[in-house]
């Protein structure tokens, strides 16, 4: 692996920027590897990394149908935070949290993580409740987060208007100043690089089209259009296609896909300094390091695998925006464009084995997924290697559905983000 | 936005629509009988098709009455419309994109 630092730049650019190799191989599938994952997003290459880094495993592949990092990996608006609810997900969010802090030195790939402070906005009573219970559950749990009034509010971000006469005035709101943004692609980029550099393949356009199994019903094998490859361990990380990926092995699991949309405006100076959200008006807002405002919208009503939604949905989100900062009410977007989302009944991620051994599960993310790249990939390989759960995946299971043992975040994570 | 037919109003909107997910779903009617995988089967595990899927959706900002119907969902067009209780039609998979 060619090691990236500022000195390495400048000697190659003096010198014509000509011995820059690929950051990885493109590699083609070996007849049998000790392990697979299925899907090249960021969670299924950072699962990878940390088979190969942390356990040992580098006879390993990550199979991906597009290209890597072309899933909902490259087209969220990369809110990255841990202010959830229970104790459970503040463990998971957290754990994350803490991987995104040095992750560029570890992966030696600048992810940009700019932790500058996440604000989500009350509107009512309700959430003025809700967000309160949630800043002092986060600090029980040691999550900073604290409570602005709507001054203080103004005084972090000022573009926000908290004039009481817009249609829902701010009344305060919860900041996470350990939140922030990423860099999507980056992300995925950093993954792959440092995972090849230990001995990953990284096939891309090779779709997994069906499982083969032993007498003992336990995986032996994958189906691809490049052929058949053998393993006795398949971890799949396919986000809005896990139902269809999962169903080839004959396991269904509690999961709807929706459209969930996001669009950008054209560049400008650095306007923004924050990442601001409300779940009640269904928005929220950052600037990247590029100057386009990201700007998320709420999921579509329906389910699809079209990868678009309805544009009600982003002129929806628009209206708020411009309520609250108007400042951007002439600004011009240049592109808009939707991901698939697989959403469970209690808004919190699966993370596990499944029954069939040898066949392992980390889906369910929703709308929310990216923030939790490096913890779930991390956890998700240990349950891989081991076949059985790390302590802080082991509540994410298939079964909590059948055992009544929910860990309900609809309230963190009520809209997109 | 989609152009949903309502099988009593019309074509109209999707604004004009709640959506209510996958059709079919038949709430026990012995409950007390099931086991707890039954349940989590009834409560939460969906089909989740991509493909032809059978989903409900009410005519809310209209006549408010539920319909179900025929959508692929790989292309969001809708197939078929037909009335809470009726059986799932048969497609003709030779065309009939509408
Ligand atoms: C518009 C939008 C905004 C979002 N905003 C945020 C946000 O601000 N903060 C946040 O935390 N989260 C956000 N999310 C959610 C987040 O993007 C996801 O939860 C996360 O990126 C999922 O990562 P992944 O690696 O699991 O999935 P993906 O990146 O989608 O990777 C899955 C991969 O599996 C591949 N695949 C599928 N089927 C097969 C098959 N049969 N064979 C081989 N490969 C297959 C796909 O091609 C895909 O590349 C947002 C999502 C969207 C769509
Ligand atoms: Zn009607």
């Amino acid at each position: 692996m060619q090691r990236f630092s500022a000195f390495s730049i400048i000697r190659r650019g003096l010198t014509g920027n000509e011995s820059w190799r690929p950051q990885w191989r493109r590699a083609s599938p070996k007849a049998s590897y000790d392990a697979i994952i299925v899907g090249g997003g960021g969670h299924g290459l950072g699962a990878a990394y940390y088979l190969a880094k942390e356990h040992g495993l580098t006879n390993i592949a990550v199979i991906e149908k597009g290209w890597i990092g072309g899933g909902n990996t490259g087209r969220n608006t990369t809110i990255i935070r841990s202010n959830y609810l229970f104790d459970e997900s503040a463990a998971l969010y957290d754990h994350s949290v803490k991987l995104w802090e040095d992750l560029s030195q570890v992966l030696n790939y600048n992810v940009m993580f700019s932790p500058r402070g996440v604000m989500m906005l009350a509107h009512n009573v309700h959430d003025i409740q809700v967000l309160k219970r949630h800043v002092h559950a986060n600090r029980c749990n040691g999550v900073d987060n604290e409570w602005l009034s709507a001054e203080q509010a103004k005084e972090f971000c000022p573009p926000l208007n908290i004039s009481p006469d817009i249609r829902y005035p701010v009344l305060g709101a919860a900041l996470q100043r350990r939140g922030g943004t990423a860099r999507h692609d980056a992300v995925a980029w950093g993954y792959a690089r440092a995972a090849d550099a230990l001995g990953v393949d990284i096939i891309e356009n090779c779709e997994v089209t069906g499982f083969q199994k032993d007498a003992h019903g336990a995986i032996e094998a994958v189906q691809t259009t490049r052929g058949l490859i053998r393993t006795k361990k398949v971890g799949v990380s396919a986000a809005g296609n896990t139902s269809v990926v999962l169903g080839l092995a004959g396991v269904s699991l509690p999961l709807e896909s929706f459209p969930l949309q996001a669009l950008v405006s054209e560049p400008i100076k650095p306007a923004f300094p924050c990442v601001v959200m409300s779940n009640t008006i269904h928005a929220y807002i950052s600037q990247s390091d590029k100057g386009e405002l990201v700007i998320g919208a709420g999921t579509d009503a329906y389910t699809s695998y079209t990868q678009r939604g309805g544009l009600h949905i982003n002129t929806h989100t628009l209206d708020a925006i411009c309520e609250l900062f108007p400042m951007f009410r002439r600004m011009q977007m240049l592109r808009n464009w939707g991901g698939i989302v697989d959403v469970t009944p209690d808004r919190s991620p699966i993370i596990a084995k499944t029954p069939v051994p040898g066949l392992y599960v980390n889906c369910g993310w929703g709308t929310g997924g990216f923030k939790a790249t490096p913890g779930s990939a991390n956890v998700f390989a240990w349950t891989i290697a081991r076949d059985e759960p790390h302590p802080i995946n082991a509540p994410f299971t298939i079964e909590r559905f059948r055992d009544g043992f929910l860990i309900d975040e609809a309230a963190a994570a009520a809209v997109a983000h | 936005m989609l152009l949903i037919q309502c099988p009593y109003c019309g074509p109209r909107p999707e604004l004009e629509f709640a959506y209510g997910g996958q059709a079919h779903i038949a709430r026990p009617l012995k409950p007390a009988d099931l086991n707890d995988d039954e349940w989590a089967a009834f409560l939460y595990m969906r089909v989740n098709t991509k493909g032809v899927h059978a989903e409900r959706w009410r005519h809310a900002r209209g006549c408010n009455r539920f319909f179900n119907a025929l959508r692929d969902t790989t292309t969001d067009h809708f197939l078929a419309v037909y009335k809470t209780g009726e059986a799932r039609p048969a497609l003709n998979t030779a065309g009939g994109h509408s």
